[in-house]
């Protein structure tokens, strides 16, 4: 038997029964944001919490953590996007959500304990070493997707961020794998 | 996933420095609770209980008794209740073939023991400050690698 869900419906048919089952007066406003009619106690805020982080539901505590993620997710949009996007990151950010950068970047940085810059270098270096695993593009290329001027560009970046080069990451991914395969097959062994 | 914290274990024979660290952790920006233990024995020992609460980041002095770090990593690695937890290792001199060991074996970062008290704190932020975008922005650690 196969089933197919509706992501939107279950979530909120989840969190309504929930609303419920605590007591809370509310009002489910637009996909994922809840009006209570009455503030939460502390207590109230922590039971109800706990119970949604069951069902992986978590609950973002304020507009400044919501609008923090928002700038992650246009961060991560933005860097693993397959077309390369023609403005700078700054321009890109502030117009995805409609305020001026001066305004996001200290928030963010308030918020996430590192600056959108940061971030930003921090993904980059994520997605290349996704890249170098795989294997399938040598580091030039890997350079010029991500919108480095050069390799030497990104080692350097890469070095910075990590405290290795990318032929050391690589070279202990490589021996990393081959001993957690000795490792599997002992097990396999014995079981 | 919402705290505002990290949990940490340490591990340290030498009483000194497991002071050292948590004086340090009080004193960033990013919330950090402690636990710690003499060696590597009563370590594993915690962590295989029932009870034992899974910390986001385990630091390790290289050199432990009982157990020492290495086995304590290959004992952790075999076991997918720990695949979230981050292990640093830290020491004040070691080989580039003895990291390398450190990683290949699974560790995530290594930390260059210093002696200056301010050098220390600044890379001990830099560690916690970067753990804290993997835990809350979902990264891979399996790709996490760290040398500072």
């Amino acid at each position: 038997m196969y089933v197919k869900f509706d992501f939107n419906a279950l979530c909120k048919k989840i969190l309504d029964e929930k609303l419920k089952e605590h007591g809370l007066k509310y009002r489910l406003l637009n996909f994922g944001e809840v009006e209570f009619y009455e503030s939460l106690t502390q207590e109230q805020h922590t039971i109800f919490k706990k119970n949604l982080e069951d069902y992986g539901i978590e609950i973002i505590e304020s507009q400044r953590t919501a609008l923090a993620q928002k700038i992650k997710d246009a961060i991560v949009e933005l860097v693993f996007s397959e077309e390369m996007i023609p403005v700078k990151a700054s321009i890109y950010i502030a117009e995805k959500l409609n305020h001026s950068y001066g305004y996001l970047s200290n928030l963010f940085s308030e918020v996430s304990f590192t600056s959108i810059e940061n971030f930003i270098i921090l993904q980059k270096i994520e997605y290349a070493k996704e890249l170098i695993i795989n294997n399938k593009q040598s580091l030039t290329e890997i350079a010029h997707k991500l919108n480095y001027s050069s390799v030497a560009h990104l080692s350097t970046q890469f070095k910075n961020m990590t405290g290795i080069t990318p032929s050391q990451f690589q070279k202990i991914i490589v021996k990393r794998r081959k001993a957690q395969s000795l490792i599997s097959n002992t097990r396999m062994q014995y079981e | 996933m919402n705290r505002e914290y990290l949990s940490v274990i340490l591990v340290d024979d030498d009483e000194g420095n497991r002071i050292l660290f948590k004086n340090i952790f009080k004193e960033l920006k990013i919330g950090v609770k402690v636990q710690s233990f003499g060696n590597g024995e009563n370590l594993m020992e915690y962590l295989n209980s029932k009870e034992a609460q899974i910390p986001e980041i385990l630091f390790m002095n290289y050199h432990i008794s009982q157990k020492n770090s290495l086995e304590c990593i290959s004992e952790i690695k075999t076991d997918f209740r720990f695949d979230n937890m981050v292990t640093a290792i830290y020491s004040e001199n070691l080989s580039e073939n003895e990291v390398e060991e450190i990683f290949v074996n699974g560790a995530n970062i290594f930390i260059k023991k210093k002696d200056d008290y301010n050098a220390m704190k600044k890379v001990l932020s830099e560690v916690i400050t970067i753990n804290w975008q993997y835990y809350t922005s979902g990264l891979n650690r399996d790709n996490f690698i760290m040398k500072v």
